[in-house]
């Protein structure tokens, strides 16, 4: 469903991201570990194209992303191309960036109709479905400032959702979280996990990781340090950065 | 499984109950150095009432005769059309400008700033005077392909008149003015909203219009009400090319009569009603633009007078956050 092969990014004249490979299989769940700064948000970002790669390939759903092969020369892709390749993934965030000036519903509905074309009666009558699956029924009508943070990002995931996306992204999205709060966004990525979506979590809660991940990629300073089952690089870490980390958030 | 939130604040409430609240009786601080301070500026404001009400000179009769007479209403027309047009192209133009000077092309961001630039640099008087005299420059205008044959032509004194050249001039030097508004504004959004818009396979245009603008008219409405309100002054300022709006037409009758004065007061009041007007719809453009805010809206007059009612009524006064 998506691979990452050999991606690289600078910032000016800083490296971030060098030589990152990755595969997440459809139906998948990979969570990303690693400390701040390594450069997990980055590759989020160049997943959906919202950064530019520097050198290296991005695939998702079968087709390189931002670029078209032809005749062997990459072409980059005109903006409404891309925009359309973007639409099938889906992005949540750590600051859940809800439109704050639309209510719940609107927030749902927005880019179905407007990117997807697809009619307003059809998109409203599923986002009320997806508001009782992320257990919001009934809020459809609030402005996100009267949400609660919780409320917030399973408005989020249901706005994301909304897309019917093939690729679902997270940026650590428990982390602007109070801690009685974490639960109920991790439960509705579990639901998810469940549902056969295919997801790649960056996350600090190794326990969300444990139950859910079906590989576990550990990055730090621009590069996968270590990948594998959860049981392997949860309890048995190989490397010594690894292992340093997770004793220090377990 | 997820508890559904009314579960959550149902559990929530038996707290609530728990703590019995007891009104704080006390007697408030007193404040007889504003008492006396506020008694001094009332005798201050009698004795100028007093003045203005009795000076022959100040000519209320003659203010009262002209106030509504039909020359003055037509003035004043004329007065808000050329606001209405003038701020219209102004707001259309800032936020193209804004658009361009925000743009990651260079060739529109450098003319864009240029045009800033040069519109905020030079006196509005010399360039009403331009525009007026925009037919020395070009006696012909004509529209057609670029440097190419043109298909429309004619005279430019017949394009230009007076009252083209006023609108022209006030619209095009606001124009810059609201660029720089709205691009304050279009900057106050959250970078994260944008972001969002993207990831949900949104194009630029698109999260411009549907995202960006519409939360930046929070910080765009209160500065633009205020440029409003400069213009309707400002455009008294055309009265140096002729054209007969509210200011030129009172001019006109006082070098005929010499009742400068009140005529001048004519002309203000007037100023002083529509800015009034003005002022009140800027409350309710606020007030439709703040929604999903998490401040919470002023009052609407109706609203507060509601309340007040409700609240003599009930013969207690209400905490205002738990009534709506
Ligand atoms: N737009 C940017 N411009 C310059 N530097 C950036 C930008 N975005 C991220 N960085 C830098 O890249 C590094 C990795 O950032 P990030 O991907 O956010 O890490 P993580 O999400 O793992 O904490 C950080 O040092 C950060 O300062
Ligand atoms: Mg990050």
């Amino acid at each position: 469903m998506c691979r990452v092969v050999d991606v690289r990014k600078c910032f000016g004249s800083q490296e971030i991201l060098r030589g990152v490979s990755l595969e997440v299989k459809t139906g998948e769940v990979v969570c990303i570990l690693g400390p701040s700064g390594s450069g997990k948000t980055t590759l989020l970002r160049c997943i959906n194209h919202l950064e530019k790669i520097d050198s290296g390939q991005v695939w998702v759903a079968g087709r390189l992303v931002g670029y078209r092969e032809h005749k062997g020369r990459l072409h980059e892709l005109p903006e409404n191309e891309i925009a359309l390749r973007r639409a099938d993934i889906g992005m949540v965030f750590q600051k859940f960036n809800l439109f704050a000036h639309m209510t719940v519903l609107e927030n749902l509905a927005l880019a179905p109709v407007l990117v997807r074309r697809q009619k307003r009666g059809i998109v409203e009558a599923r986002a009320k479905e997806l508001l009782e699956r992320v257990g919001l029924a009934g809020k459809g009508d609030s402005y996100p400032s009267q949400l609660s943070g919780g409320q917030q990002q399973r408005v989020a995931i249901a706005r994301a959702l909304a897309m019917e996306p093939k690729l679902l992204l997270f940026d650590e999205p428990t982390s602007a979280l109070d801690p009685e709060l974490v639960s109920e966004v991790l439960n509705v990525m579990k639901q998810l996990a469940g549902d056969g979506y295919t997801m790649i979590v960056v996350t600090h809660e190794i326990g969300f990781a444990r139950e859910a991940a079906d590989s576990i990629v550990f990055m730090d300073d621009g590069v996968v340090v270590e990948q594998g089952s959860p049981h392997e690089v949860i309890f048995n870490p190989k490397q010594e950065r690894t292992q340093a980390f997770l004793s220090k958030v377990l | 499984m997820v508890l559904p939130d009314h579960e959550i604040a149902h559990r929530g409430r038996d707290y609530a109950a728990a703590t019995p609240a007891t009104d704080i009786k006390a007697v408030p601080v007193r404040h007889p150095g504003r008492w006396i301070g506020a008694a001094a500026v009332a005798v201050a404001l009698a004795m100028l009432a007093h003045t203005i009400a009795t000076n022959p000179r100040f000519q209320w009769g003659v203010v009262g005769q002209y106030f509504s007479s039909s020359s003055i209403l037509m003035g004043l027309v004329r007065t808000i059309e050329l606001t209405v047009m003038a701020m219209l192209i102004g707001i259309l133009l800032g936020i193209v400008l804004a658009v361009m000077r925000l743009s990651p092309n260079k060739v529109l961001s450098t003319t864009s700033w240029a045009y800033i630039w040069f519109f905020r640099g030079t006196p509005l008087l010399v360039q009403l005077i331009f525009w007026y005299n925009l037919s020395a420059l070009f006696p012909t205008l004509s529209i057609g392909i670029p440097f190419g044959p043109g298909f429309v032509s004619g005279s430019a004194n017949a394009f230009i008149t007076t009252y083209v050249a006023a609108i022209l001039g006030l619209g095009l030097n606001e124009g810059a003015y609201m660029a720089e508004i709205v691009r304050a504004g279009i900057l106050s959004v959250d970078e994260g909203q944008i972001e969002a818009a993207y990831s949900l396979g949104m194009r630029r245009s698109q999260v411009m219009w549907r995202i960006v603008l519409p939360q930046a008219m929070k910080v765009i409405i209160p500065p633009t009400g205020n440029q409003t309100i400069g213009m309707l002054k400002s455009s008294s300022l055309v009265s140096v090319i002729s054209v007969p709006e509210l200011l030129f037409t009172a001019q006109i009758i006082y070098t005929r009569t010499y009742q400068t004065i009140p005529l001048l007061i004519v002309a203000s009041l007037w100023y002083l009603a529509v800015t009034t007007v003005l002022t009140v719809g800027q409350f309710y453009v606020e007030r439709h633009f703040a929604k999903g805010g998490s401040r919470r809206l002023p009052l609407t007059p109706l609203q507060s007078l509601r309340r007040k009612l409700g609240e003599q009524v009930k013969g207690k006064s209400n905490d205002p956050r738990f009534t709506h």
